[in-house]
């Protein structure tokens, strides 16, 4: 099918400002969900508050936009009464990391099959500019005038040790590798987590001074390498892209599935 | 009736009800006194293909079983005061997208941690205030097992009629008293089952576009409608909407629906009302004390009598005044500082021979106490 019959194109254009990477995550989305040959009304896309839940209201299948943070408990509901549906579940990184933060990681632990995506910007983009934990050290934000002390947290690190069997990396300025690890996360049995690093010119980028959106796509460029490759070595400071973890463990919908089956018998 | 004899908890009576209802998905989060139904959920819902889950809070159990309800499940969470302040997010949700889902607060004492294993009455006001943003809301209640049972079902057919979050207010005495009960028979009681929408795939539907009766039907999610679901003020697609107009009838409907049936919803018991000069107004375990001191008094000759309320929201204001109508004295006994007493004096003509009768100490109020008050409120001394 052609993309524009995975979206409500009576809703656009999009709310988003010129220049912000969330447009690219939905397109990666529908190419990937293209490209896996799925059924529209086999999939349920969960979302919470913010810029990137929008995205929800801009794609046609079932759409659940819900409260902050609390995406993925809706999506757990979803999925264990129709595991047979495919879940995308889309956040921003106040959103799941924040406000979601424990939401987060029990979805990680229990590894239910779904695909949750962390649209990373960095920055609360539809309150105006506050920061996340995303954000980082040394960070300018609306809500840290003489500059940001909070540490932040790592995505990927943090959904490896919360136990997450699928982790990976991408950004919006690697618009090829995008639909290729999104694919691949929808098709592992049990809990995904992308992180797509996405540029907010609005502001984060207007706060910490970093340019024009060309200037912070070329940063997403330039500051981030494959993993295990060559810079990194040399270059500590880059970030890593691709996918982290990839393994089996006990999917939930199908353990329950077997709790089911144990207690008719009785057992 | 001549179904199974049992002796068991209301928590237990609960449960059963939920089952005999058709409940299909439970998340919850353990928290005293509720804590039985979560355990016996766990085991009883598999056996019959049901799905259980024990999630990370009281946050993520409602946002669970607003999803799970979303593909046609019946769905049902419980807890106690501390994890109900939790879920009132999630309630306000389920209000506004029309949710059906069934939440059941067995009563301890409060504020804060409170008093975990006493019992209370004290979140009437929860239940009715506890959201953000003007609301109307169902909140049922029972004295006895036999009506815990009824009540329950009561409240997973209100929720399918009217797409709306019903609340179970139980209390601690309600939850762990044991005491018979005859479970009913498959179809003595009637079952309200989910109104599913007969438009076609490829014709569009509107999940929010009400019938002539008011009532919307509903397309599960996997189904052939692909629809949006918001907590934001949406159009008649479920798509969200600032238009003034949109807003406004929006409001209305979520009001109207549950206001404009409050006689439908009433449920009530009374206890030699007919004659009484002094009425007492009760619920839930103090409906008890009530009705054990009434019976009493009876049979001293005294005119008193009682109208118990399973209903508390929306409040049965013109049930109440009708009933309180040739009272001297009317006094409602209840386990909080006067939560059902301000709805009393609101609904009732003479306001100003309404009087609490109560206890907050986390002690069943008992027959003697609410006789000693009904004393002091005569004049007539302890």
């Amino acid at each position: 099918m052609a993309v524009r019959d995975y979206i409500r194109e009576r809703f656009f254009p999009h709310i988003w400002c010129p220049g912000c990477g969330h447009g690219i995550v939905l397109n990666g989305l529908v190419r990937a969900v293209d490209h896996l040959g799925l059924k529209k009304n086999d999939i349920v896309m969960v979302s919470g508050i913010g810029c990137s839940s929008r995205i929800a209201g801009y794609l046609d299948f079932h759409t659940l936009h819900t409260i902050h943070g609390r995406a993925l408990a809706f999506a757990i509901g979803v999925k264990m009464s129709r595991p047979d549906l495919t879940l995308l579940v889309p956040m921003g990184d106040g959103d799941a990391l924040s406000i979601g933060g424990n939401h987060f990681i029990h979805a990680c632990r229990r590894n239910i099959d779904m695909t949750a995506i962390v649209m990373n910007n960095r920055v609360y983009g539809m309150t105006g500019g506050q920061f996340s934990p995303l954000s980082g050290h040394g960070t300018m934000a609306t809500t840290a005038p003489y500059s940001n002390i909070d540490q932040e947290f790592d995505v990927v690190t943090l959904a490896t040790a919360a136990g997450a069997t699928f982790v990976a990396r991408a950004t919006a300025y690697h618009v090829q590798q995008l639909p290729d690890i999104l694919e691949e996360a929808i098709r592992h049995k049990g809990f995904s987590v992308v992180e797509v690093m996405t540029p907010c010119p609005t502001y984060f980028g207007r706060k910490n001074k970093e340019g024009s959106v060309v200037k912070m796509m070329d940063n997403l460029k330039t500051g981030t390498t494959p993993i295990g490759s060559k810079a990194k070595q040399e270059n500590p400071s880059l970030i890593e892209r691709g996918i982290f973890v990839k393994k089996e463990m006990p999917e939930y919908c199908a353990e329950y599935q077997k709790i089911i089956e144990r207690a008719m018998k009785g057992m | 009736m001549g179904g199974e004899l049992r002796f068991v908890q209301g928590n237990e009576t609960c449960v059963e009800a939920a089952l005999y209802a058709g409940l299909d998905f439970f998340a919850g989060y353990p928290i005293t006194p509720s804590t039985e139904i979560a355990e016996l959920m766990s085991s009883r819902l598999p056996q019959r293909g049901g799905r259980f889950l024990q999630m990370e809070d009281e946050i993520a159990s409602i946002c669970a079983i607003i999803g799970a309800s979303l593909t046609g499940s019946k769905v049902m969470t419980a807890t106690s005061g501390p994890g109900f302040s939790l879920m009132q997010e999630g309630l306000g949700y389920a209000i506004m997208a029309e949710i059906p889902c069934v939440i059941v607060d067995v009563q301890r004492g409060g504020p804060s941690t409170g008093l975990p294993t006493k019992v209370s009455q004290g979140d009437i006001n929860q239940a009715r205030w506890g959201i953000h943003g003007d609301h109307a809301i169902v909140a049922l209640t029972a004295s006895n097992h036999q009506d815990v049972f009824s009540i329950t079902v009561d409240a997973f057919n209100f929720s399918e009629t009217y797409r709306t979050p019903v609340i179970l207010l139980f209390d601690e005495v309600i939850g762990h008293m044991r005491e018979r009960l005859e479970v009913p028979e498959p179809g003595e009681i009637h079952l309200v089952e989910r109104l599913k929408t007969s438009v076609r795939e490829g014709v569009d539907y509107h999940p929010y576009l009400q019938r002539e009766d008011g009532r919307l039907p509903m397309s599960d999610f996997g189904g052939v409608h692909r629809y949006n679901v918001t907590g934001l003020f949406h159009d008649m697609w479920g798509f969200p909407s600032e238009n003034p107009r949109v807003v406004h009838e929006l409001m209305r409907h979520l009001m109207d629906k549950i206001e404009n049936h409050v006689d439908k919803m009433t449920r009530y018991r009374e206890y030699f009302v007919e004659d009484a000069e002094v009425l007492l107004v009760s619920y839930g375990s103090s409906a008890r004390s009530s009705l054990h001191m009434v019976t009493d008094r009876r049979q001293h000759g005294e005119k008193v009598g009682l109208l118990e309320l399973q209903t508390l929201w929306p409040f049965p204001s013109a049930l109440v005044r009708e009933k309180a109508r040739n009272a001297e004295y009317v006094v409602v006994v209840e386990m909080n500082m006067g939560q059902v007493l301000q709805s009393v004096k609101a609904s009732v003509e003479r306001p100003e021979r309404v009087f609490l009768a109560n206890r907050v100490d986390g002690t069943l109020i008992t027959p003697i106490d609410i006789r000693n008050i009904l004393r002091l409120i005569q004049g007539k001394g302890v």
